[in-house]
């Protein structure tokens, strides 16, 4: 514990480069980015000091540093990483120098707009570092405003709604489970997320629940039920985030007026959050609940993964597009979560798959991290491009034209689609492997869900590269230097993990295995 | 020392009397140093006070030893808590005020006649005593808004005024009641809140004081005042009213009325506590649809005001001292957004029609302004880093214990809040005109020294408690411990 | 049965002596040297015999002979006739207060321009004085009603003085008519008490009448007493006078007729109700009603502060409005008497006195302002806040005070009254008396304030007009402040005495 404090180093780098770049002279036009940039790198190096140095074999948490914070609440400032954390660390340090890199369009955004997006990172890396629930909910919050500032002041024609939109939909999720969480506190006496976890996995957090609470407040309810209306409340706020549909309608508008550097730290950081969420929070302490209402929740998965495919497939925007494969790629995510909750007894068999679905979930998390952020910067080219134009059916044959461009995104397309050797395929092949035989039916439903995404990426593909080119764009640029250096580093770590994911299953697998040893039952 | 607080308010008053009138410079000058010595005062007492030792007497003489009445001045974690918060609110309410200029002589003799009477309740253990001071305060807020006001600032005054002197009546008769049903012989707070009033009259008298009290803390359904008060009042006043008088209310809610009557708490803090959320609640709907920004945030305090009250009758210790730190927080929230609607927005502008704003863009014209209003905004919508945050945290976690229906309303609440907040923070400084805005003949004038230096004190204090509220909350927590409160928090479990 | 000589009997009532001779010198003077000069000289070399006169009296009250607190000393009387004169510590320091308030007047009056007959007026004021001495130490129906009519007839006749005004006369013959039905209901009713009880004296009554079952011809009297005191002392529903008296008669006699006389008339009937009815009370307690005395002045308290108060928010005539809240203030007075206890009796006469002081210092502000424009109507004040500061505070500090706000003299007579009263009935039973008192104290600050905003709020006319303020009572109104402000902040100053002489 008294080593040095590598992630609270990590985490305030960013926020320092935040309040630098507002100092006047620092971020004066020009040298903005500059700064903004080498901030980034400079977290890149910390996060990739942290990955050197992290030991995969660990069972435990690593780098852990722990402070009273309110004494009086129990509540600590304490951060550590595991396999998942350090995973999601990896991937905020990797894609926020993208974001940065894709914002070099943007004229009149001077040093805010930077310094929003450095303080986005900083609540991003301190919401997966954090393990005591004040000090994590104060991260998760605050990412919010950064990223409300960012669509509100440079996002497209109808910004506004959107910000707005995005910003209440989830504060009514972070709002419902800061208030499940205040009522965990009142009834188990902590915030730390270890100590949560081990009275959830004990049972003993629903016993104290439903003693607690004083009795006869909620009539309507019998007292084994209360433990599922806290469950419902956290799970509100997670779902919100990810999204799982019904409450999703915040999310296309949201990313489609965004700029294209925001979306891809919407799309590639922030609903990773949610999943985040899911994996800390609600798996280790309400294991029983989600059992209880496993069903429920596992057509929730499903819903979202086939509706949201057929809704990326009709829609003539590209944004709109990509953001609803968003939430489909995600839907693998959470129909693995809660496959992984069903209750199957001991046996090594079940362990096993229930390890390759979890380990599929987290390469599925870090893989459309990187590849969705990727597509939409693709997008964003070619809108610079067209000048603000990116519906489906404005382009056709640009391969002729620019044929860098269709060729890098139609690699990120495949890799986006699960195509074998490229990164989304291991992620999706694990997750199904795992799920199938843990509950066949949904499995099998969700299949449906990834033909579906194969059709839409494909016929974006046909209708943009493929065909006759329309004439208005025989003008149009291909890739620029600085673009390429943007997406092919990306490119290339989409290879490297489709061909070897052990690069990254070696470093969470362990954590894995512990989380799905305290899911046996 | 915390008594001088009271003593170098009143000093100001009359050195401000013997100035010549229309010298406005010298008025302001002297407001100012008398605001910074008495939150001087008040800051060193602070972090020389040792709050685990209880209720520490200031001063206590005999004062009409006829009738029992002493002179006794006393703090316990909960008065330094507040008192902090009053020399806090004046010296930015001052710097905020810096362009009065008409009668400033005049505005600054009742606004340091308020701060005086408003440290003057939060040291009084004697009831007598208190009740002095409370009433103290009513008319120097008439004054302030009548004269100095804006919008139906004479109808305003009045309405405040007397809704405050009904409350007070009404605690009177309470008082009255307590003080003979205990034999005449004290008003000594601590000596009758061990005094076992039969529970016929608790029953009565608890909601008679508590109301009285809670008027002024903004207790729906006896708000009505505040938005009307509120928009009326100039922007010096209506940053003391919401900041720290309607503290004044809850304060004397849980320091006279809880802890004379505990027997009555617990018949009746079911009720209080749903008027607290309705409140909560009702406040923050009717914030969503208002077109005047300043009824927007005279609406906000009655809704943030309810998370005082419902903390209050949680009866636990992390309720109530949640239920402290939300008067201190919203003091200095309230403070910083009245602050930044009235001095910096409508003295310039000279409109606070919301429509008419939002083609103003002000984000381009006043920069400093959307940035401050911003910062208030996420602090006052509770996000976490924000001393609103740790204080409904606490009150959530106490109301859970309490009451879970009215934590679940309450979190409703707390959702429409963030919904009108961040309405108001894009029509009022994001707007999108639709044609891109004429360059005015009149470019707004730029933000004056004064105006950031108490901006910057207020979010300063904001960021402070909300990242270390532990600051405040071991002055506040201790205290509770204090035999005064022995029967209130059993009172929650009889 | 006691022997006494003359010379002993002026020795005890010197101070009431002095007064009469002092009447005299100010008429003999008036008339015989001061004729031939300015109405200014008159009224300053005639004020100062009268002012010499009352600090002797007052000196020698403070300072001579000065009975045993408690001590009842019954110097005058026939076998028949006891409780002629009662020397009592209590009754000396509200005579003391009631010679203060008349001073006060007389300086009220100095500069005064309505009248000649500056010997006559200033005679007739001391002698009302004299009056209001006797009825202090009166307790005997008799003398309380000799020495009624003494202050009454004196008062009559100073409302009427301003002879150039129509309202003047007016307000006298309304005041007369009132007064004289109202002597006459006092005179029914203690003929009653008499024949009843064979004595005139209140002790004597008290015993005699008995325990508490109420005989009907009790009842009458007791009504009738009540009826007749509520005239003089203006209490609805007998208030009918009030206001135009109040509006009508010279500042200084209005003033007069609503601090001094009202003193010793609440004193006296405290007297009558305490000491001569002291086994007719009854009980006004809620939900234990019992008849006597004691619901019948609890129906005053009510219709005098409701309907004050509620009439008073009507008024655009600030002389008329004072007039109001003078019936809303003595139906709180009352209260004091409801009490029946020492502590009331105490709480009563500080209400009183502070409430004398308070409206005399309003009532001279308010003859100023009526001096310039003609009328003291609310918009007269506009802008009084900034022509004349130190009035303008006076007013402020006066009218806070008549509203009850701490920390002034008001307030705390207030609180001291409602305790008192709340302490009287067992149980808290009066309490409901307190919270009626409390809610119309609460309606009262609206109109109050109305007169306030008028001075600090609302803008000066355009060409405002001058308001002549002699330095006599520029020095008044400052030392009837500061006395508000400091009785506010330190009761005990008049408090401690009171208590002592109980």
């Amino acid at each position: 514990m008294n080593e040095f404090p590598l992630i609270s180093v990590l985490t305030f780098t960013p926020l320092l480069g935040a309040a630098l770049l507002l100092l006047p002279g620092v971020g004066d036009k020009g040298r903005a980015r500059g700064t903004a940039l080498a901030f980034s790198l400079l977290t890149l190096v910390l996060a990739g000091g942290l990955w050197w140095h992290f030991d995969p074999a660990a069972r435990d948490l690593q780098f852990v540093e722990k402070h009273d914070w309110i004494p009086s609440l129990h509540a600590q400032y304490f951060v550590g990483v595991d396999g998942l954390g350090i995973l999601m660390v990896l991937l905020t340090a990797m894609v926020t120098p993208l974001a940065l890199l894709a914002s070099y369009r943007i004229a009149d955004k001077g040093p805010a707009y930077y310094s929003l997006l450095l303080f986005l990172q900083a609540g991003l890396l301190g919401t997966f570092t954090a393990l005591s629930f004040l000090h994590w909910f104060l991260f998760w919050e605050l990412s919010l405003i950064p990223a409300f500032f960012l669509i509100k002041l440079w996002g497209g024609p109808r910004r506004s709604e959107a910000a707005t939109q995005f910003f209440i939909y989830t504060m009514v999720g972070s709002i419902s489970l800061l208030l499940a969480f205040l009522a965990l506190y009142l009834t188990a006496g902590t915030f730390d997320f270890i100590e949560l976890a081990a009275k959830g996995r004990s049972g003993e957090l629903a016993r104290l629940l439903s003693s607690k609470l004083p009795a006869g407040s909620w009539p309507a309810l019998a007292r084994e039920q209360l433990p599922l209306v806290i469950f419902a409340g956290a799970l509100l706020g997670f779902a919100v985030k990810v999204p799982l549909i019904p409450f999703h309608t915040w999310l296309p508008a949201t990313y489609a007026e965004a700029p294209t550097g925001v979306t891809m730290m919407l799309t590639g950081l922030m609903s990773k959050m949610g999943v985040y969420g899911f994996l800390r929070l609600l798996l280790p302490i309400f294991p029983d609940q989600m059992r209880l209402v496993l069903t429920p929740l596992l057509w929730l998965a499903v819903a979202t993964i086939v509706l949201s495919a057929f809704a990326a497939f009709a829609q003539k925007d590209l944004k709109k597009v990509l953001a609803y494969s968003s939430i489909n790629h995600l839907g693998y995510c959470l129909l693995g979560i809660f496959a992984v909750a069903k209750a199957t007894g001991s046996d090594a068999q079940w362990t096993t798959e229930k390890t390759a679905a979890l380990n599929g979930v987290l390469l599925q998390m870090f893989n459309h991290g990187l590849t969705a952020p990727i597509l939409f910067c693709f997008v964003g080219f070619l809108e610079a491009r067209s000048g603000g134009l990116r519906g489906l059916a404005s382009f056709g044959g640009l391969r002729k034209v620019a044929p860098v461009f269709c060729g890098l995104m139609g690699i990120a397309m495949f890799a986006s689609l699960g195509l074998p050797g490229l990164n989304g395929f291991v992620g999706e092949f694990l997750i199904f492997k795992g799920v199938f035989p843990l509950v066949t039916w949904a499995a099998a439903l969700s299949v449906l869900g990834l033909l579906i995404t194969a059709v839409f990426l494909l016929t974006v593909i046909q209708r943009v590269f493929n065909g006759p080119l329309n004439p208005q764009w025989t003008g149009l640029a291909d890739l620029s230097r600085r673009e390429l250096w943007l997406v092919v580093p990306a490119t290339v770590l989409m290879l490297a993990i489709g061909l070897c994911p052990q690069l990254l299953i070696g470093h969470f697998n362990t954590t894995v295995m512990v989380m799905v040893e305290h899911l046996k039952f | 020392m915390l008594a001088w607080t009271v003593y170098i308010s009143f000093l100001g008053v009359l050195a401000l009397m013997l100035l010549p009138a229309g010298n406005a410079r010298a008025a302001r000058g002297v407001a100012l140093v008398t605001a910074l010595l008495g939150f001087l005062i008040g800051l060193v007492s602070a972090f020389g006070f040792a709050p685990e030792r209880g209720i520490q007497t200031i001063t206590r003489t005999a004062w009409i030893p006829g009738l029992g009445i002493d002179y006794y001045l006393a703090a316990d974690g909960i008065s330094v808590t507040l008192v902090l918060l009053t020399g806090l609110a004046a010296v930015a309410g001052i710097l905020f005020s810096w362009n009065i200029e008409h009668r400033a002589k005049e505005f600054f003799v009742f606004y340091l006649a308020l701060i005086a009477g408003v440290y003057g309740v939060f040291l009084s253990f004697d009831l007598f005593l208190l009740f002095v001071f409370y009433e103290l305060a009513i008319i120097p807020k008439y004054f302030l808004i009548a004269i100095w006001g804006s919008t139906n600032r004479e109808y305003g005054a009045m309405k405040l005024a007397l809704y405050s002197f009904i409350g007070s009546a009404m605690v009177l008769v309470g008082l009255v009641a307590a003080y003979v049903t205990a034999g005449s012989k004290t008003m000594d707070l601590l000596v009758l809140a061990q005094y076992p009033f039969p529970p016929a009259l608790q029953n009565w008298a608890f909601p008679v004081v508590f109301i009285g009290f809670a008027i002024l803390a903004g207790l729906w359904p006896f708000h009505t005042w505040a938005p009307t008060g509120h928009v009326a009042a100039p922007t010096a006043a209506s940053m003391l009213l919401a900041g720290v008088v309607m503290k004044l209310g809850a304060y004397g809610a849980l320091r006279v009325a809880m802890t004379l009557f505990p027997l009555g708490l617990a018949t009746w803090r079911n009720e209080i506590a749903l008027l607290a959320v309705i409140g909560i609640v009702y406040g923050a709907l009717v914030a969503l649809v208002q077109k005047d920004f300043k009824f927007v945030i005279g609406y906000s305090s009655v809704s943030h005001m309810g998370f005082v009250i419902l903390g209050l009758v949680t009866l636990n210790t992390i309720g109530m001292t949640g239920a402290v730190l939300q008067m201190f927080s919203h003091g200095v929230i309230a403070g910083l957004l009245f602050g930044v609607v009235g001095r910096m927005v409508y003295d310039r502008t000279h409109t606070r029609d919301l429509p008419e704003l939002e083609a103003m863009r002000l984000n381009k014209a006043l920069p400093f302004a959307a940035g401050t209003f911003a910062v208030a905004a996420f602090a006052s919508m509770g996000l976490p880093g924000f001393s609103g945050f740790a204080a409904e945290l606490q009150v959530l976690i106490g109301a859970w214990s309490a009451f879970p229906t009215y934590t679940v309303l309450a979190g409703v609440g707390i959702v429409v809040g963030v919904a009108y907040t961040l309405r108001v923070l894009q029509m009022a400084f994001f707007g999108e005109a639709p044609e891109p805005v004429p360059e005015a003949a009149h470019p707004l004038p730029p933000i004056t020294l004064p105006e950031r230096l108490g901006a910057v004190l207020l979010i300063a204090t904001t960021v402070l408690i909300g990242l270390c509220p532990r600051l405040l909350l071991s002055l506040i927590g201790p205290s509770f411990q204090s035999p005064l409160f022995e029967h209130v928090l059993k009172g929650g479990n009889l | 049965m006691i022997t006494f000589s003359y010379s002993q009997l002026l020795g005890l009532v010197a101070p009431e002596t002095i007064l009469v001779l002092t009447a005299l010198v100010v008429l003999a003077v008036d008339l015989l040297v001061m004729r031939e000069s300015s109405l200014r000289d008159r009224f300053l070399v005639s004020g100062l015999f009268a002012t010499v006169g009352l600090i002797i009296a007052g000196a020698w009250l403070l300072a001579i002979n000065v009975p045993a607190p408690g001590a009842h000393e019954v110097v005058v009387g026939l076998p028949m006739l006891t409780g002629m004169y009662v020397d009592s510590a209590l009754g000396r320091l509200v005579k003391v207060a009631v010679l203060v308030l008349t001073l006060c007047t007389i300086v009220m009056s100095l500069a005064a321009t309505f009248t000649k007959h500056v010997g006559e007026y200033l005679a007739l004021i001391l002698l009302a004085t004299v009056g209001m001495l006797f009825l202090i130490s009166a307790e005997d129906v008799l003398m309380i009603f000799i020495a009624l009519e003494l202050t009454s007839l004196s008062l009559y006749i100073l409302t009427a003085f301003n002879k150039r005004s129509l309202r003047s006369a007016e307000a006298a013959l309304k005041y007369f008519l009132f007064g004289g039905m109202s002597a006459a209901f006092m005179l029914f009713g203690l003929s009653y008490l008499y024949g009843l009880s064979g004595s005139t004296g209140l002790h004597e009554i008290a015993a005699r009448l008995g325990g508490p079952i109420l005989d009907p011809l009790v009842a009458a009297a007791i009504v009738m007493v009540a009826i007749g005191f509520g005239f003089k002392i203006a209490v609805a529903p007998f208030h009918l006078w009030a206001p135009d008296t109040y509006q009508g008669a010279p500042t200084p006699s209005a003033a007069f007729i609503a601090s001094g006389s009202k003193v010793a008339s609440f004193f006296v009937l405290a007297k009558v109700m305490t000491l001569g009815l002291a086994h007719s009370g009854g009980s006004a307690g809620w939900g234990g009603y019992a008849p006597g005395w004691l619901p019948v002045l609890a129906v005053l308290v009510v219709l005098s502060t409701f309907l004050g108060n509620l009439a008073a928010i009507a008024q655009t005539n600030v002389k008329r409005l004072l007039a109001y809240s003078a019936i809303a203030h003595a139906g709180y007075a009352l209260l004091g008497i409801l009490a029946n206890s020492p502590a009331g009796l105490t709480a009563l006469v500080f209400y009183v006195i502070t409430y004398g002081l308070t409206v005399l210092g309003a009532f001279a502000i308010v003859g100023l302002v009526e001096e310039a424009t003609g009328e003291a109507r609310l918009v007269d004040f506009a802008g009084l806040g900034r022509r004349e500061p130190m009035l303008a505070f006076c007013m402020l500090i006066f009218l806070l005070s008549l509203a009850g706000i701490p920390p002034l003299a008001g307030f705390f007579g207030k609180f001291y009254l409602f305790a008192a009263v709340a302490a009287g009935g067992a149980n808290l039973s009066l309490l409901w008396l307190v919270v009626f008192a409390i809610a119309m104290s609460a309606v009262s600050l609206y109109y109050y304030l109305q007169v306030l905003k008028q001075i600090y709020v609302a803008p000066s006319p355009a060409e405002p007009i001058a308001l002549r303020v002699p330095a006599a009572t520029r020095v008044l109104l400052a030392l009837i402040t500061l006395v508000i402000l400091v009785l506010g902040c330190a009761p005990n100053l008049l408090l401690g005495y009171l208590l002592a002489a109980q």
